[in-house]
């Protein structure tokens, strides 16, 4: 059973009410899910994600070592995939010429809140999960992004333990500009595979 | 335990369907692919999500082609998967 789980009200009922047991019982504290779930999403957004974009760009040995071993090079800019109960493994993908990257989570919404911060609704919903493996060129066609044909389409499913990001290509006419007014370019959907920047 | 597989590895997918969540998606049962990276160490999600403690094992990139998934398409597809979703297989599919 790998199907959908999202939006069924039965699940939203039986959390609330294991939720209330663990009240009830003494073994969280009121709020205190709240709380935790609050900590986990405090300080993720998506200026994080375009940080790390902006330094693989002007920085090719950050660029080397964030492709090889994600987690250790967010470290160097104070970020980290720790937030959460235990540290997330994060792969980065980039962007090429030949190759575009694309994330998805087919079996539920895995997402990587930190670099990103919250999911928008269309990473979640069913058409964006289930038609972006099978057809990614005619979904990316839909959100404005026509890539030449020559370009290879990788899909990336986060369907375990890793959470993915994509690093967009730097566009043309950039050279020389500062690392902050390049991070200013890069968009959520950049970040996620479904926009050029 | 050594990890069965390594980078470079052929491999086909479980074709079962089992009762209970599992995290392979179901258009990648059955698939032959070939192992991109290891992607660290856990606990199987199927033994998790039955409240079974579960040790931890292999899990990883595993890359399919398109059309090996749908019959058709020209890009490619990694999937995150457990060991025990995969068996030794060769380019055709077959065991070797």
């Amino acid at each position: 059973m790998s199907g959908d789980h999202h939006g069924s009200s039965a699940i939203s009922e039986r959390v609330r009410h294991v939720e209330a047991l663990l009240e009830a019982r003494g073994l969280v504290d009121e709020g205190e899910i709240d709380r935790s779930i609050d900590d986990f999403l405090a300080g993720g957004s998506p200026v994080n994600g375009a940080r790390i974009t902006a330094r693989a760009w002007v920085d090719p040995g950050f660029r080397d070592r964030l492709l090889a071993d994600a987690n250790a090079a967010i470290r160097e800019l104070g970020l980290s995939m720790a937030g959460g109960l235990q540290e997330q493994r994060l792969k980065v993908v980039a962007n090429t010429e030949d190759e575009h990257n694309v994330v998805v989570c087919t079996l539920c919404s895995c997402y990587p809140i930190a670099l990103l911060g919250p999911s928008p609704s269309w990473y979640k919903s069913e058409a964006y999960r289930s038609r972006v493996v099978r057809d990614p060129r005619g979904v990316l066609a839909e959100f404005g992004l026509e890539l030449p044909a020559g370009t290879r389409i990788s899909v990336w499913d986060a369907s375990a333990e890793s959470r993915y990001m994509v690093v967009p290509r730097r566009p043309e006419g950039t050279d020389g500009r500062p690392e902050e007014a390049l991070a200013a370019l890069v968009t959520r959907n950049g970040l996620i595979g479904t926009a050029a920047v | 335990m050594a990890d069965r597989f390594a980078p470079g590895d052929v491999v086909r997918t479980s074709t079962a369907d089992p009762v209970w969540h599992t995290r392979l998606p179901r258009y990648a049962r059955g698939a032959v692919g070939r192992v991109v990276e290891l992607a660290g160490h856990h606990p199987l999600a199927d033994d998790r999500a039955r409240g079974r403690p579960g040790t931890a094992q292999a899990v990883y990139h595993v890359r399919f082609a398109a059309a090996d998934l749908f019959g058709d398409g020209e890009h490619d597809v990694t999937v995150e998967l457990w060991e025990d979703y995969l068996e030794p297989a060769d380019e055709q599919g077959g065991t070797p």
